[in-house]
């Protein structure tokens, strides 16, 4: 492993062309053949020539939905603090965050419980539902970027329930008083051998056939289910109830410790996924093509890979499978702003964030005082959703394949 | 010469890779003299689920020349093409790229040299066909050269007689509309090499003609051209060199009036076939016996 200190190339940072290859080469640094990488006319102005008119539109609704997804994120964020037993007004809410960051502007909340409702009970969980939720978008779109295929998604092709039967091991072999490092390290473990497992089984060619993802999703969901059931029978009441609870998904036990242990991992998975971001728009082209125009496609898909379990483990760690989110959000970011990762992914994880708020806000507010499951509301949701989009996609290629 | 490997092997590496973009390390093109052997396979024998695909095929592409791979279907070209291109490891035998062995060279400086279009065009997700042709100069990224991409876009767009495609969604476009697009994309790559995959299959008869005389004028300039084609009289006027395959083998290779002849192309393709000379006095015309 040469690690950081690996190989340098001898012409390390030269900007001269290395003419080593090209023995008759009289003048170093002179142009090459017209066609071959040259400028074709010195005198050409640099300046970006005038973008096309879908690309400008694309990226103007790009600007917008990302100012419009800030916007919705704040607001939500105050409705979900206002939002409970404790009654707080927006602008305690508001003057709250304000003394905690260390502006001392807007009322604090007037209820004598209303700080600790916000800061123990409300905050954390709006915290990890944007965590989450960011995590689970991202996840997605980078799963159907290097699978090709654009019902990719954590939960349907059973990477969610992969990381869950990672978790519910540890919870039932260590008891139910657990360390939640544990519990998210096991998830990140089932959630990596799972999208190894699927990238092997579900691909050929450089692609993914829709019939052959989403059997192997099946499949795999199948087992993992199998593995679930089993542990469910052998826990005991305590970690049964805990397993239950990931099954549904929900972001009722979202304390500060959990935000601690996700928060990182999350942080670490969008970062390099924005890295990664400008590659994958050409393994759109298919793995051949790529690798002409430079990727190194072995490498590429083996850091998205680990970079998705990283994102799913952090989606699913302390809410269980919260399915459809990392489906349905991609897809809106498309159909708004164009298929270019530039976009797709930063989009991606604010919108994921907004829908992760906005569904949680739903399952605490439809019947009152009872607290509906997440992943109930997300799937009640997404599921005529991929159903729509398998439709489209059927129309638009004429067959399943 | 270790410095020379393709660098990193590691996760981390690949991590770095990724942060600081493997291009600013990556050794740029240099000029190349008119005649000099740019990729070339020695000896090359290939085997695909257990069948003998190409036997000890030479060849070699030079700079200048437009070199066409001919041959039946099944007789291995686009095999060879693949083993040029580095998609498909051969056996036995090495291939050359400027003289180096090919695991030498990094995929980005591959991609700065040689343009590949393939015979199969797909794309996964409804990116219009300016965003495609784009993407061929990716290589070129964080280099002096990237100021250059507005224009070679606009340039190989303009060649390839797409520029009023620009704005329609590749998935949208018709097979020899998606094959143009593809095309602009390798143009707009700019590299000395051509490797282009029966590039004509698709096009009706003015755009092949405009293909084949776009590799022409890439030889001209003083760049190399491979094609794959089917059609022996668009060879026998276009191209400088030409290898004939049958059965994974060489059977001939030089220039288009001396292998293109009736007995060794009734032979190859087992089909009578007549070289009738152009009654212009162009290139000779290939056409089966009827």
């Amino acid at each position: 492993m040469s690690a950081v200190t690996g190989p340098v190339r001898a012409q390390d940072d030269d900007p001269a062309p290395d003419d080593a290859h090209a023995p008759g080469s009289s003048t170093p640094g002179a142009p090459a053949p017209s066609t071959a990488g040259t400028p074709s006319t010195p005198g050409t102005p640099s300046t970006p020539g005038a973008p096309p008119a879908v690309g400008r539109a694309r990226r103007r609704a790009a600007r917008w939905l990302m100012a419009g997804l800030g916007v919705a994120l704040v607001v939500l964020t105050v409705l979900s603090g206002m939002t409970g037993q404790v009654p707080v007004s927006p602008a305690e809410v508001l003057g709250s965050l304000a003394h905690h960051v260390g502006l001392d502007w807007g009322p604090m909340p007037s209820h004598p419980q209303g700080e600790n409702a916000l800061w123990v009970v409300r905050f954390p969980r709006v915290v990890l539902a944007i965590v989450v939720g960011a995590a689970l978008a991202c996840s997605g779109a980078l799963m159907q970027g290097v699978f090709g295929n654009p019902l990719a998604e954590p939960g349907v092709i059973g990477v969610s329930s992969g990381a869950a039967v990672g978790a519910c091991a540890v919870i039932v072999t260590a008891g139910a008083l657990v360390p939640g490092t544990w519990v998210a390290a096991a998830a990140f473990v089932g959630g990596l051998v799972t999208t190894f497992v699927v990238y092997a089984l579900a691909r050929a060619g450089g692609r993914t056939e829709v019939v052959t993802l989403v059997l192997t999703g099946i499949a795999v969901n199948a087992f993992a289910g199998g593995l679930l059931a089993f542990f469910t029978f052998v826990a005991d009441p305590a970690a049964r109830e805990q397993i239950v609870f990931w099954q549904l998904g929900s972001l009722g036990g979202a304390t500060w410790q959990s935000v601690a242990v996700v928060l990182p991992i999350a942080v670490v998975g969008v970062a390099g996924a924005m890295l990664v971001r400008r590659k994958m728009d050409l393994l759109a082209l298919g793995e051949r093509a790529a690798h002409h125009l430079g990727v190194d496609v072995e490498r590429l898909r083996q850091l998205v890979i680990v970079l998705v379990a990283l994102l799913v483990s952090a989606g699913t760690a302390f809410t269980g499978i919260i399915a459809f989110v990392g489906l349905v959000v991609p897809h809106l970011v498309r159909m708004v702003c164009g298929p270019s990762h530039r976009t797709l992914i930063p989009a991606s994880v604010l919108g994921g964030a907004v829908v992760l708020l906005a569904a949680d806000l739903l399952a605490r507010n439809v019947v009152a005082n009872v607290e509906l499951p997440l992943g109930m509301i997300t799937s009640l949701v997404g599921g005529p959703f991929f159903f729509y989009l398998l439709r489209r996609t059927r129309s638009r290629q004429g067959g399943w394949a | 010469m270790s410095d020379l490997r393709h660098e990193g092997s590691s996760f981390l590496g690949s991590l770095r890779t990724a942060v600081t973009g493997a291009r600013r390390r990556s050794r740029r093109p240099g000029p190349v003299a008119p005649g000099e052997v740019v990729t070339a396979a020695h000896a090359v024998s290939l085997t695909l689920g257990g069948a003998p695909i190409l036997r000890d095929v030479s060849v070699d592409v030079r700079a200048g020349e437009v070199r066409a791979l001919l041959g039946p279907n099944g007789a291995g070209k686009s095999s060879l093409l693949g083993v040029l291109t580095g998609d498909l490891s051969p056996e036995a035998g090495d291939v050359l790229v400027h003289g180096r062995r090919l695991r030498d060279w990094s995929p980005t400086e591959l991609a700065m040299r040689r343009a590949v279009l393939l015979q199969q065009v797909s794309l996964s997700f409804p990116f219009t066909a300016v965003d495609v042709v784009r993407m061929g100069r990716s290589p070129w990224r964080g280099t002096p050269l990237e100021e250059a991409d507005d224009v070679a876009v606009d340039e190989a767009m303009a060649a390839t007689d797409v520029t009023h495609l620009a704005e329609r969604h590749f998935t949208s476009l018709s097979g020899g509309e998606k094959a143009r697009v593809a095309l602009a994309r390798v143009l707009a790559q700019r590299t000395t090499l051509l490797m282009l995959d029966e590039p004509t299959a698709a096009l009706d008869l003015k755009h092949q003609e405009m293909v084949l005389q776009l590799a022409r004028a890439h030889a001209a300039a003083g760049g190399a051209v491979v094609v794959v084609v089917h059609d022996l009289s668009l060879a026998a006027a276009y191209a400088d060199r030409v290898t004939v395959l049958a059965r994974g083998s060489v059977v001939a290779d030089g220039g288009p009036r001396d292998v293109l002849t009736e007995a060794l192309l009734s032979e190859v393709y087992d089909y009578p076939v007549e070289v009738v000379e152009h009654p212009g006095g162009g290139a000779p015309i290939v056409l089966p016996r009827r």
